[in-house]
């Protein structure tokens, strides 16, 4: 059954977005196997709270992997040891007993600090009103079966589509490179007829805003393909590059 | 007050449309001239705000999260019902409004739900449009399957996670109209209450969470898009946000609360490890599609199991008890989560369960494996059996799962007319907040479409008629209940802060979780529900003395975001036992001891307890209202639901 380990963490607090932060370091014992990583923070804050401390922030919801909002860099690792499994769903037989665990926010200029190990993501946000959408109202659109789709691009169109907007590919990237992120988005549109009459407008719109919020250039590293938690793949960011450059070729009216 | 539902007359197939007809508008070049203010950017809130953006409007929304993306709709896996009889199975519009009705033990209204079914297909319609990647044939077409017991195959889906393809639609919708300037969005901002002059809402008024500041916001009209109460139980599968603040305050300014006992336990979740838990994790309904339900026959082979002297895979089938099986020969293991989830509980209760707590049952797969191969199963359940693996650190290849119900959604919530609008005027509530259209139990696959429906295609209609009603003149934020709602919540906020005592926030939630779900879980009786309110009170005032709120407002404070949410669940849990008490037949998911057939099934009581239960609050401290809104059935039969 689940043993019992005595850990250290090593964790950023900082007070606000203008405080420097720094190391602070708790004991967190009697551990069980079977807690997941933000509960193990959950027993460690629960002290802090007796004593009268602040407890560490750290952003987490729906705890299943699916919401995005968690993050972390673990021993170095955004989201983790584990490939494919968010901070949520790490658990803590994935440690051993009397490791020493550093915990750290994302690191990104375009992610700035709020408190402790959260961070500011509504970079993401503005690119995507940027371009991020396909110009219907709702209502008068064709019946759903008009618009047929070959299974094989709708599952290709569906891979892109599962990014959960966490930034750790930011995180994982020595350059701080978004370009993971963006180019699921760009693909996901691209590839369905739906996305068509606006294919290479939104390219160039969300790629202008993702320069215009300071993330860095791609240098083709792969860091962030390894790091994501939902294996979205680099061939996301070789199709944009296509979109990209074809759009940039046509001139505006002629692009549709 | 007298509760009038508004239903419109006439035919069932006919009431949408006339009363739509029926609808005054607002005339386009006035629509610049309005603001709505949409609290809540899930399903309901995010699909409601672009498309009142795309007519015109000005809207405001809020979100606790740092992007609407994240709002629990995201977790929604199993897919989303739409009677669109692609399958040529023998669905119809008519067919999807009995299913539900029945569904929910006839204890919702015939209007809604038709209405909910009549525009069901245009929700699956407008998220293709929007580029909703749906799992698709070879052909190109759309793919369905059967959810949750349905004899026809209508729910759509994408892959496990529905929810999260059908919000990122809302979501695009909704950066486009942020993009165009008509969206205006405030993330990271929670709403602490409502602002309402001379009976009307005007307006709300909000926490930053970054920064801690108070703010007001004025508009024409609020809807409340703020999702369900499960996590008044403290575990359950919601996100960990998940709250009933802004409905409960809401419910203090005049909006009646209606059938807050109706929860809905879902059948098929990981069960606890231990008292470090802090939510439950779902495992999709669809599994019981090919996993088969069982128990040991006898408490001594379930103890052994529980030591860990013997495997599962040791005890023989004669030993073995498939109960949904068994007792329900034509559903099997496909009857509805109500009965399941009972089921399950007996088995555990007459000393059956399995696992190291005895809290589970057995969900195996042996039998599909051997008749599909491993492959096809994989193919089937792939993500589900990873996420099991990854949290049980059990291989449910080679071993069954374990599962247990944990609490899912709220059915109850508060009391809206056909318009969506609450006992307070310009005042709406949408999706699961609402009560309205899934009776005492909600069917797989019918809570995404709910959400929709109401966004997409209710709301934009109906809150036009109030807005063309009260004109477009802009909304005076000097009347003196902005500064007084302000200075109501600034003074809660200071009281919270001032709890200085040796037990957290947490812990209170644990406790008032322990009694809800004894006493107010899946089997309720009049001694439990009057324990629990004495319980719950004790703790209310416990809290009040004893619980510590670390930090100040003016930063960001986790610690007391939750203590203003778990000071509400003290307030909204004592409201759900007084429900369950005064309801004293069984009905869907919930079920009074005292009310049962000889075979041990709910036993419904029409002609007592065919209404809605509308609360209204009164003062603090002070009982309830009970209000009733008799449900009128003029096309369907009430029969006593068989899965037999
Ligand atoms: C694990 C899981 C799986 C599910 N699977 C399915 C399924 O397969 N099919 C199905 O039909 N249904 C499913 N459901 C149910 C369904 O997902 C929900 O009922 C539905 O998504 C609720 O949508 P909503 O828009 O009403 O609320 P939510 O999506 O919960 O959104 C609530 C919004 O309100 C905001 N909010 C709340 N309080 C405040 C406040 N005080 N101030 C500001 N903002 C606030 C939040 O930030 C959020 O934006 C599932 C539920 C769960 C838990
Ligand atoms: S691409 Fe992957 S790592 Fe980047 S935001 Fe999306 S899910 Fe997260
Ligand atoms: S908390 Fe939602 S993905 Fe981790």
């Amino acid at each position: 059954m689940s043993g019992h380990m005595n850990l250290t963490l090593k964790v950023w607090r900082q007070k606000s977005p203008q405080d420097k932060g720094g190391f602070v370091t708790y004991k967190a014992d009697g551990i069980s196997e079977d807690m997941s990583f933000l509960e193990m923070l959950d027993v460690v804050n629960e002290g802090l709270i007796k004593k009268g401390d602040d407890p560490i922030h750290f952003d987490h919801d729906c705890r299943e992997g699916i919401c995005g909002m968690c993050s972390l860099y673990i021993n170095g690792r955004p989201h983790g040891p584990k490939r494919a499994v968010t901070t949520c769903q790490l658990h803590m037989r994935s440690f051993k007993d009397g490791e020493t665990i550093t915990i750290e926010p994302w690191r990104a200029a375009a992610f700035p600090v709020i408190k402790d190990l959260s961070t500011n993501r509504a970079a993401f946000e503005r690119i995507q009103q940027a371009g991020g959408y396909v110009s219907v109202n709702t209502g008068g659109v064709p019946d759903a079966n008009e618009i047929p789709i070959p299974k094989v691009i709708a599952d290709e169109a569906f891979n892109s589509a599962t990014c959960i907007q966490c930034g750790a590919c930011v995180a994982a990237c020595k350059n701080s490179s978004a370009m993971l992120f963006v180019s699921a988005k760009v693909s996901q549109l691209a590839l369905l007829p739906q996305g068509q009459q606006e294919r290479y407008r939104r390219v160039q719109a969300m790629v202008a805003q993702m320069d215009a919020e300071g993330f860095g250039n791609c240098t083709n590293t792969g860091a962030c393909e390894a790091e994501c938690p939902k294996e979205i793949s680099l061939t996301n960011i070789a199709r944009m590059n296509r979109e990209y450059f074809t759009a940039k070729f046509f001139k505006e009216e002629e692009i549709h | 007050m007298k509760l009038d539902a508004k239903i419109p007359e006439g035919p069932l197939a006919e009431k949408w449309s006339k009363h739509k007809f029926n609808l005054k508008l607002v005339n386009p070049a006035n629509k610049r001239k309005y603001t709505v203010l949409v609290v809540g950017t899930g399903l309901a809130g995010a699909s409601a705000a672009a498309s009142l953006a795309e007519l015109g409007y000005n809207v405001k929304t809020f979100c606790f999260q740092d992007s609407p993306r994240r709002a629990h709709s995201i977790a929604a896996q199993g897919g989303i019902n739409a009677a669109k009889n692609y399958r040529n199975d023998g669905d119809s519009v008519y067919r999807l409004f009995y299913d539900t009705i029945k569904g929910g033990d006839y204890r919702s209204r015939e209007g809604n739900v038709y209405r909910l079914a009549e525009v069901s297909v245009n929700i699956i319609d407008q998220c293709v449009a929007q580029g909703v990647p749906f799992a698709r044939e070879y052909g190109g077409l759309l793919d369905n399957r059967s959810f949750g017991g349905a004899q026809v195959s209508r729910t759509f889906y994408a892959r496990g996670q529905t929810g999260q393809q059908l919000l990122l639609g809302a979501y695009s919708a909704l950066n486009r109209q942020i993009h165009e300037g008509k969206v205006k969005s405030y993330n990271r901002h929670e709403m602490l209450d409502v602002v309402v002059v001379d009976g009307k809402a005007q307006g709300i008024v909000t926490r930053d969470l970054i920064t801690g500041e108070i703010e007001t916001h004025a508009g024409h009209a609020v809807l409340l898009c703020t999702g369900g109460y499960g996590n008044v139980f403290y575990l359950s599968t919601n996100a960990m946000g998940c709250n009933v603040t802004a409905a409960w305050k809401a419910h203090k300014r005049g909006a009646y609360f209606a059938n807050p006992c109706f929860t809905q336990i879902h059948p098929t979740c990981i069960p606890v490890t231990g008292d470090h838990q802090s939510k439950l994790t779902l495992m999709s309904e669809s599994l019981r599609n090919d996993g088969r339900v069982w128990a040991p026959k006898t408490q001594e082979i379930a103890e052994k199991l529980r030591r860990g002297e013997i495997k599962s895979s040791e005890i023989k089938e004669e030993d073995r008890d498939y109960f949904l099986e068994r007792k329900y020969p034509a559903f099997g293991n496909l009857v509805p989560r109500d009965v399941a989830s009972r089921n399950a509980k007996e088995a555990v209760d007459n000393g059956l369960g399995v696992g190291s707590s005895g809290k589970a049952v057995f969900l195996d797969f042996a039998d599909a494996i051997a008749r599909l191969g491993e492959d096809t199963v994989r193919a089937k359940y792939g993500n589900l059996f990873d996420m099991y693996y990854q949290i049980t650190d059990e291989n449910p290849y080679k071993q069954p799962m374990r599962i247990y119900p944990a609490v899912h959604y709220t059915m109850g919530g508060l009391w809206v007319d056909y318009n969506l609008q609450t006992t307070v005027s310009g005042l709406y509530c949408l999706g699961e907040a609402n009560f309205s259209d899934h009776g005492a139990n909600r069917l797989g696959a019918s809570a995404l479409m709910q959400g929709l429906a109401d966004g997409y295609f209710v709301i934009p209609y109906t809150v036009g008629d109030y807005l063309a009603t009260i004109g477009p003149k802009a909304i005076d934020e000097s009347h003196p209940a902005f500064a007084e709602t302000k200075q109501a919540v600034i003074g809660r906020i200071n009281k919270l802060l001032s709890l200085k005592g040796t037990r957290t926030v947490d812990d209170y939630h644990r406790e008032l979780g322990h009694i809800m779900w004894e006493y107010c879980g899946m089997a309720r009786t009049e001694e439990g529900l009057t324990k629990a309110k004495g319980l719950i009170r004790e703790l209310r005032e416990d809290f009040w003395k004893n619980a510590i709120v670390p930090g100040t407002n003016n930063e960001f404070n986790q610690s007391l975001e939750k203590a203003g949410r778990v000071a509400d669940f003290l307030e909204l849990g004592e409201l759900m036992v007084d429900d369950a008490l005064q309801r004293k037949e069984s009905c869907g998911g919930h079920f009074r001891l005292e009310s049962q057939t000889e075979e041990g099934e709910a036993l419904r009581d029409d002609e007592n307890f065919a209404y809605v239960a509308a609360w209204e609050y009164k003062a603090d401290g002070a009982p309830e209202e009970l209000h009733k809104e008799e449900l009128v059935y003029e096309n369907v039969k009430l029969t006593q639901r068989s899965y037999k």
